[in-house]
């Protein structure tokens, strides 16, 4: 089971709590996890990533284990502690903005 | 007894402000989705318990709200008889996607840019069917849902007019922000663009043509170019339809002919440049401007609050006063952000960039602020209930 944390908007349109549990089949990316997310919760399809190019949002990054994968290929696996459900994959809203 | 629901939207959140016939107690409910940016909220003419919200943040996208009980519940569209696995509403009212090649438009520095979705800037319910509304968006197109919110399409006719690769952003973006639906003409609509200018459709948004002759924008290499003109807001009365009043950046124009052509009816006001117009809800030619200093200087003049109306369809205007601030008032009156009620007499109201809404129940002798302190409006929309 890899978990997953949201920022707070994201929770309050998802209607969840910081995190969430998804099953994710075969490796654990970026594009596996945030398939998973977006099937469980289509709200949230073209919050995190566009529609069509799945490109990351540029005011979104990910956060996992003390690193940023913001800019990491979609389909590189993520650290075993991700796809352990040991740590988060972490959905971060930039800071920017008023 | 009737009663008059106001939707506000506001940089941070939309509020519904609710009053009965009266019009001098109002109760406040919100924010709804506070924190996020709510560019139009409007309500169905077909049902008025269906409303429509555009929500949006620069972080995460643009999110569509639908209400099915006049605002006290939201849903993104597609919930109901789809349900996750947690017994949420799988709903994915969010996908703006142009029709085909986007091609390119001029940006701000004379260079072509690829069209991109941001936001809906207005959405404009259907006059007869709850479940079908146009969406506005930025980048300059109009898209259409049939099913209540939960697809939207593209009609793609309008961004691929051959114009479309001379269109070039105003200083908020390239944006839709005005659709006019013609009651009397089904099949006639009109849309306005910053900075394109006003386009009009008579076979339901399938083609489009600019509508634009006798305006003059003299930012332009052309002043009197088919497009390029910043149009702020057209309005119509839903009795009179051939008749539109424009807001341009510069000028406060009038078609009687349906856009074919356009004069100015500036007149006495004291500036023309501004945002908002409307109609009077029984009187077609009583309108409303509220006059913004300049380009420059985006607040009212003077530090004070006017409200100009003419009950000529322009050129003759009056300064209403009564209940406004008089000084010290710098605030912005945002193009989306003026309604009118359909009671009698008609009320008209207005929200500015200071957070407050202010209310006329007398078609504009004296006005109050029913709610103030929100964060800047950007919208403001009126539903008259039974």
């Amino acid at each position: 089971m890899i978990r997953v944390e949201l920022p707070y908007h994201l929770r309050t349109l998802a209607n969840v709590g910081r995190e969430v549990e998804l099953e994710v089949t075969g490796a654990a990316t970026q594009r596996a996890i945030l398939d998973a997310l977006e099937a469980r919760y289509p709200m949230l399809a073209g919050t995190i990533r566009d529609h069509v190019t799945k490109d990351r949002r540029a005011f979104v990054r990910f956060f996992a284990c003390g690193q940023d994968f913001s800019n990491e290929p979609k389909d590189a696996p993520l650290p075993q502690a991700v796809a352990s459900g040991a740590e988060p994959f972490l959905v971060v809203g930039a800071i920017a903005g008023g | 007894m009737s009663g008059v629901r106001v939707l506000v939207g506001t940089k941070k959140g939309a509020f519904i402000l609710n009053s009965d016939g009266k019009r001098s107690q109002w109760e406040v409910s919100g924010p709804h989705f506070g924190g996020w940016e709510i560019y139009h909220l409007k309500g169905s003419p077909a049902d008025p318990k269906r409303i429509y919200a555009s929500q949006s943040s620069g972080w995460f996208g643009q999110v569509i709200q639908r209400s099915s009980d006049g605002g006290k519940t939201w849903e993104t569209p597609g919930g109901g008889l789809t349900k996750t696995p947690d017994g949420m509403p799988a709903g994915e009212s969010n996908k703006f996607v142009y029709e085909g090649e986007t091609g390119t438009h001029l940006f701000y520095d004379g260079s072509s840019k690829p069209w991109k979705f941001t936001r809906v800037w207005h959405l404009e319910p259907s006059l007869q069917d709850p479940d079908t509304a146009y969406a506005g968006v930025e980048d300059a197109a109009i898209f259409r849902t049939t099913d209540g919110g939960k697809s939207w399409q593209e009609l793609p006719g309008l961004r691929t007019h051959p114009s479309g690769a001379r269109w070039q952003p105003g200083a908020g973006g390239m944006c839709l922000h005005t659709i006019l639906l013609d009651q009397k003409n089904p099949g006639r609509m009109y849309v306005a663009i910053s900075a394109a200018g006003a386009f009009r459709s008579d076979d339901g948004g399938k083609t489009w043509r600019p509508v634009t002759k006798g305006l003059k924008s003299t930012f332009l290499p052309d002043p009197t170019a088919e497009v390029g003109h910043c149009v702020h807001r057209i309005a119509m009365h839903p009795g009179r339809p051939n008749v539109l009043y424009m807001q341009k950046h510069w000028d406060v124009m009038r078609t009687n002919d349906a856009g074919e052509s356009w004069h100015e009816v500036s007149g006495n006001l004291p500036t023309d440049f501004g945002f908002v117009i409307d109609v009077h809800a029984h009187e077609p030619e009583t309108i409303y401007v509220i006059p913004i200093t300049s380009d420059s200087l985006h607040y009212v003049m003077d530090g004070k609050l006017r409200v100009y109306r003419s009950k000529t369809g322009g050129n003759e205007w009056e300064a209403l006063t009564k209940g406004l601030p008089q000084e010290n008032c710098y605030v912005n009156v945002l193009r989306d952000a003026m309604a009118v009620d359909t009671l009698d007499p008609c009320g008209v109201y207005f929200g500015t960039s200071g957070g407050q809404v202010y209310a006329t129940a007398n078609a504009g002798d004296s006005w109050a602020p029913i709610v103030r302190d929100l964060p800047a409006v950007l919208s403001v929309e009126v539903q008259t209930l039974p």
